[in-house]
């Protein structure tokens, strides 16, 4: 039998909620981080698509709060919040972070990735949300899709074929 | 970003000119590696959320190779030299007379030879750049990556991210008689880089 999944997409600097057969995606992570929440009773999952690590650098008039580690992770919580997930449940996955291009000098903006994942880890931490999995540095990108129904999110690389966490 | 949507016409033309002349001395020097001539589209300059920058190569998860290089000196910026994988292999055998089977498997010699052709590429397109704005660019060391087009072209888009969700790209695409080695050009200058192009040129600064 072969059902009928919607896809919910998710851009970059995104974030995006899904509930039951539901499948949320983000396509092509590079030194951007996708970070899942799932709740495994309500069956509630969400995603963002991080960019940069905190909106203390961001100079934008419109802040884009999915944009930034610090920012879109509380903002994530609040929407699944809003959708009935309950908070103690939750659990956070995260992939991506990686250092697509290798410098020899190496300035901050080249280690975007590895600083992306920090940040992620200590807003996740900031909100006592557990993160059970992750997928992250290399020097590769990845293409990541979480079912809602189960939290399983599945990691899709160029190299590396497809792997689940 | 209020800044770039209200560059008048004339400042589009300007930056397309930079554009053009970079990639036409990048052009030229693809034609003498190759020994034949190169066609060069005109360029594009345009303001783009992130997700039109991917799909100007096919969309995020598309499989590319790009040389790309980081640009300091006095007006920096992020430089992509972008090829689709079967232009990638074309262009190998052409110039370095490597024969390549399979577009997804190049070894480290037929990267290494890769990231040489686009760093002369690249470079002949900063120094034309530099030449005619008399700014000071100097390219950072350039690095190859085969993987996916989003995983890859958000590095360009870093400085602008700090400023708002699209990015003024300087786009060209050049090709060889069949379409068989298409290439593209992306110049994202960092947004502060801007007035320095334009107030070299002699295009005054005023945010209108």
């Amino acid at each position: 039998m072969i059902e009928e999944q919607s896809i919910i997409k998710v851009g970059m600097a995104d974030l995006n909620v899904g509930s039951q057969e539901s499948l949320i995606r983000t396509t092509g992570l590079g030194s951007c981080v996708g970070l899942t929440l799932f709740d495994p009773v309500k069956k509630l999952a969400g995603m963002a698509h991080v960019m940069l690590p905190s909106s203390d650098i961001a100079r934008e008039g419109q802040l884009n709060i999915a944009k930034y580690a610090d920012t879109a992770v509380p903002e994530l919580l609040n929407r699944l919040l809003a959708l009935g997930a309950v908070r103690s449940r939750l659990v956070a996955k995260m992939a991506g972070g990686s250092q697509m291009f290798a410098f020899a000098g190496g300035n901050d903006t080249m280690r975007i990735g590895p600083r992306n994942v920090e940040s992620c880890k200590l807003a996740l931490e900031a909100l006592h949300i557990p993160l059970i999995a992750e997928d992250t540095g290399g020097n590769f990108g990845r293409t990541i899709e979480i079912a809602c129904g189960t939290g399983v999110l599945f990691i899709r690389s160029v190299q590396k074929g497809i792997r689940e966490i | 970003m209020e800044l770039f949507k209200n560059f008048k016409d004339f400042k589009m033309d300007v930056l397309k000119e930079v554009g053009n002349i970079g990639a036409g001395h990048a052009a030229t020097a693809l034609s003498q590696l190759v020994g034949k001539p190169i066609d060069m589209a005109v360029p594009k300059v345009q303001l783009l959320s992130f997700e039109e920058i991917t799909e100007k190569v096919g969309g995020a998860e598309e499989l590319v190779y790009a040389v790309f290089l980081r640009v300091e000196g006095e007006a920096p910026g992020n430089l992509f030299f972008i090829l689709t994988p079967e232009a990638a292999v074309s262009l190998l055998n052409r110039i370095a007379g490597i024969e390549v089977s399979s577009a997804g498997e190049l070894g480290e010699m037929e990267m290494s030879a890769l990231n040489e052709i686009g760093n002369i590429l690249a470079g002949s397109y900063l120094s034309s750049l530099a030449d005619f704005t008399k700014l000071s660019m100097f390219p950072t060391v350039p690095a190859l990556a085969m993987d996916m087009a989003g995983a890859i072209l958000a590095y360009g888009l870093l400085q602008f991210g700090q400023m708002g969700d699209d990015a003024l790209l300087i786009d060209t695409t050049f090709m060889e008689g069949h379409d068989e080695i298409e290439g593209q050009f992306f110049l994202i200058p960092d947004p502060e880089s801007f007035p320095k192009i334009f107030r070299s040129l002699g295009v005054p600064f005023d945010n209108d």
